[in-house]
């Protein structure tokens, strides 16, 4: 035998298996390598997910509530949802900011109120009568952008105290500033950089022009097509004036930025610069190094500040851009000053429904609609699929009938949610004409959606139970339906509540087989049943994503930190059970 | 000399009550799906007596021990024919309870498979299925007892809630012992118990095996030819699905009248 060996396999050499060996190494090593490197890449773009959903939604879980001093004697203890409350708030911000008297000043001061504080002191009243009657301080939610403001998320302002002596010429109406030193030339520079910056977008914008020019001019030229030149002609000299109108601006521009100490009229499209001096607000309209134009937005009650007494507010972000501007900056930094506005954690948010307003827009509506829906996913599903695995793993024959309805189940894990909502629009609302945008029927088109999850997933945990616990049982006189439900269903548990709860989690965030059953209705009420209409997280999210305000693009990144917080609890849960009931064996 | 026949007619009435027939095949053919894996077998298994099977792997020794309880019934494919008497009674009739069957002649697998649960839980389930206990009293008493016979109370008793798994391999297979007995079997079927066993709990089995003669009739599959000589009194030889040869224990180990069955035990092929 060794013989034979010997003399038909030829041996390698020491150095030839030596070179295979470092190859071997060198190519476990690289595939270690490669495993890693997915695995960090991954990682990297989940902590980059989850850093940005956080970032983004955490702001909305706080708000900002403004303290008004609203006159409620006039309210009815026995009525008080009778009385004219949008009244009542209307004149409590005419008295907390009674420096915007004009019209214009006073509607901008009400916008900076959220305009359902009207309904929510109504509320606050009807909830705590002993109001009525009284003059109170009540908090209002300020309005979205207000909110955005005071977070920090739109029109950033920059700070300074600058150390010189300023003099300003009048208190109210339009003044003349001057200061004993130079401070505003860095802001001064700052605005030559913008002017710098729109002088060569306007570059690129002749640049293209001038492209266009050149085509349209070629066409006039070679072109044997006389319309074809006869439009080109007339393009050509609108190009042209075109151009020679941005040439004008552009080397105004230019003049401009080049003159580093010339003074620069700031209008919308500029950076902003507010003065806080005295008491009061002057907003700059021209500036120089050391003397400047201004507005008063807040009337002063001094008109002369050293070094140090007074500030200075830059706001980068052009007027023009923003939805926030200088004068709501100015108002809302008094309120602050004064003490009127709070910062504490959006109850709103966790306790009301939709609604078309940011500032009044909650997750408790979807929340507890979710909550309906899954009860009634896992009330149908986790019953018949855990029944159906058991029949099929454990009872049926093994037949072509069975073998065809298990190939079944498994495609039917693979079918496309939406499918199952056509499904359920044409079955259970059309056919057995069951409520539209109802728990009760979002719950049954989940739960056609996670059975075969839960079936599959149930199926493959009894199949682990080692049939020699079958055996055991039945050596000892057990029936079948005594072996299975004492012994195989037991240990198969983790494994089907594993199955079950991931199946739910799919259910949890799933959007598309809802919109086709209407629960992607503007539902204001938080349901009170199965059968009233509702909408869920995921459904919610995805109509928050849609709309344009920015309060909403807060709401919908802290939306999704709630259905993620949902999730990792429902899988934290699955952990658990998992330990809880495993044996081994 | 009349002393002597006496003698001698005590001996013959022993064996005939000895030789009490518990279990009978006859012609028994067993088929999986197209294959057929037993070919008319007839044995008599005698009460209160071990019966050996052995013979080369695979050739129907597991097959028809399951037959003895039914325990064929759980493979789809499997065909069983002929005629298995328990007691005169026909276990394959229509009008047996299969779980009463069972419950009757108990087993015990090759390898030891006890529930994931305590050992207290392990030894009671029987009892508790088959209603054989009244009070929890009742219980505990016949889990002690089937421990004690098993052989294995002492090592164990302050361990009864412990879970069955944790034991070592043999006290794993004297518990699934216990567990057999606790429902009071009349016949305990044993497929090749002591082959995932080390030496001294193999013996600690074949001790525990010669105890239980006294009280319950035994059929045990062994690939150990010392095994089958040291535990059992009758041993059948099967050979491709078919009986070669059965006799009393002594007589196949020294003067085997076929063939196949020499070779088997002198270790010639298996
Ligand atoms: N579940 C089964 N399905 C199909 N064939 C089986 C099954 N169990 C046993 N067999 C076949 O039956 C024959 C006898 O098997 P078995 O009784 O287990 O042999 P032994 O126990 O003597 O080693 C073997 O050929 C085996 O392949
Ligand atoms: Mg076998």
């Amino acid at each position: 035998m060794t013989d034979t060996t010997n003399t038909y396999v030829k041996t390698a050499s020491l150095e030839e298996r030596r070179s295979l060996q470092k190859k071997r190494y060198a190519s476990e090593r690289k595939f270690k390598y490669l495993g890693l490197g997915a695995i960090l890449v991954s990682l990297g773009f989940l902590v980059m997910l989850l850093m940005t959903i956080v970032g983004n939604g955490i702001p909305a879980f706080t708000y900002n509530y403004v303290k008004l001093p609203i006159d409620l004697t006039k309210v009815d203890p026995e009525k008080p949802e009778k009385a004219n409350y949008g009244k009542f708030v209307k004149s409590a911000i005419a008295d907390a900011i009674p420096y915007m008297s004009d019209r214009k000043g006073k509607r901008l001061a009400r916008g900076l109120v959220s305009g359902g504080a009207a309904i929510d002191v109504r509320n606050q009243v009807v909830g705590d009568v002993s109001m009525a009657g009284q003059n109170a301080d009540v908090e209002v939610p300020v309005s979205d952008f207000a909110d955005l403001y005071l977070k920090g998320l739109t029109a950033k302002p920059i700070l300074t105290k600058p150390d010189a002596a300023i003099k300003v010429s009048d208190v109210e109406g339009d003044v003349d500033v001057t200061l004993s030193a130079a401070v505003f030339d860095e802001f001064l520079a700052r605005v030559k950089e913008t002017i710098s910056s729109e002088a060569s977008r306007l570059n690129t914008r002749m640049a293209n022009l001038q492209l266009s020019l050149d085509n349209q001019r070629e066409i006039a030229a070679n072109s044997q097509d006389t319309l074809a030149v006869e439009s080109a002609k007339k393009s050509i000299t609108s190009l042209e004036a075109q151009l020679a109108g941005f040439k004008t601006k552009f080397d105004a521009l230019i003049v401009r930025r080049n003159n580093t100490a010339a003074r620069e009229v700031l209008d919308t499209s500029m950076p902003s610069l507010l003065l806080k001096v005295g008491g009061g607000v002057v907003k700059i309209t021209e500036v120089e190094g050391m003397s400047a134009k201004g507005e008063v937005i807040i009337p002063l009650e001094q008109k002369e500040a050293s070094a140090g007494e007074w500030q200075m507010q830059e706001i980068l972000e052009a007027e023009e851009n923003r939805k926030f501007s200088d004068k709501e900056v100015a108002v809302v930094d008094r309120l602050v000053a004064e003490g009127r506005i709070e910062n504490r954690l959006n109850t709103i948010f966790f306790k009301k429904g939709a609604s078309r307003e940011p500032e009044l827009a909650g997750i408790w509506g979807a929340v507890v609609g979710s909550f309906f829906t899954m009860i009634i996913t896992l009330a149908l599903s986790f019953p018949l699929g855990v029944a159906a695995a058991i029949y099929l793993e454990e009872f049926a024959p093994k037949n072509k009938f069975t073998s065809i309805i298990e190939v079944n189940i498994n495609n039917l894990a693979a079918v496309p949610s939406i499918v199952f909502g056509l499904l359920g629009l044409a079955v259970f609302l059309n056919f057995f004409e069951l409520p539209r945008s109802a728990p009760l029927v979002g719950g049954m088109v989940l739960a056609l959606m996670t059975l075969p999850t839960i079936i599959i997933a149930s199926r493959a945990a009894l199949k682990a139970v080692p049939p020699s616990i079958r055996e055991a049982a039945l050596g000892v006189g057990a029936s079948k339906i005594q072996a299975v439900f004492h012994h195989v269903l037991p240990l198969a548990m983790p494994g089907i509540l594993t199955g079950t709860i991931i199946g739910m989690a799919q259910a949890l965030g799933e959007t598309a087989p809802l919109l086709m059953i209407g629960m992607v209705a503007f539902v204001v009420d938080v349901p009170a049943g199965i059968f009233d209409p509702a909408t869920v997280l995921p459904v919610q999210i995805y109509m928050w994503a849609d709309f344009p305000e920015p309060g909403f693009q807060q709401k919908t990144a802290a939306a999704i930190m709630v259905l993620l917080g949902f999730l990792i609890l429902m899988n934290a849960i699955a952990v658990l059970l998992r330990k809880k009931f495993e044996r081994r064996w | 000399m009349d002393a002597m026949n006496t003698k001698r007619q005590e001996d013959a009435v022993n064996k005939m009550v000895q030789n009490e027939i518990k279990m009978s095949g006859k012609d028994v053919c067993v088929s999986y799906g197209e294959k057929q894996a037993l070919f008319d077998v007839n044995l008599d298994i005698p009460a209160k007596q071990v019966t050996a099977l052995i013979g080369p792997s695979g050739c129907g020794k597991s097959t028809f021990l399951r037959c003895l309880n039914r325990m064929n019934d759980t493979i789809d494919i499997c065909k069983v024919s002929g005629d298995i008497r328990l007691d005169d009674q026909d276990i394959y009739d229509h009008d047996i309870d299969v779980v009463e069957l069972r419950a009757r002649v108990g087993m015990v697998f090759q390898k030891p498979n006890p529930f994931p649960k305590s050992i207290f839980e392990n030894v009671g389930y029987g009892p508790k299925i088959h209603g054989l206990v009244r009070s929890k009293s009742d219980l505990e008493e016949v889990v002690v007892k089937s421990l004690q016979r098993a052989g294995l109370f002492e090592e164990i008793k302050d361990r009864l809630h412990e879970p069955g798994t944790g034991l070592s391999g043999g006290q794993q297979q004297r518990l699934c012992i216990a567990r057999a007995i606790a429902v009071s079997p009349e016949v305990i079927l044993m497929d090749e118990p002591c082959s995932a066993l080390d030496p001294i709990a193999t013996a600690k089995v074949e001790e525990l095996i010669d105890e239980l003669r006294e009280n319950y009739t035994i059929v045990i599959v062994t690939h150990s030819m010392q095994q089958a000589a040291r535990v059992s009194q009758q041993t059948a030889m099967f050979h491709l699905g078919k009986l070669v040869e059965v006799d009393e224990t002594d007589t196949i180990f020294t003067n085997p009248s076929n063939q196949k069955t020499q070779d088997y035990i002198t270790g010639r092929y298996g």
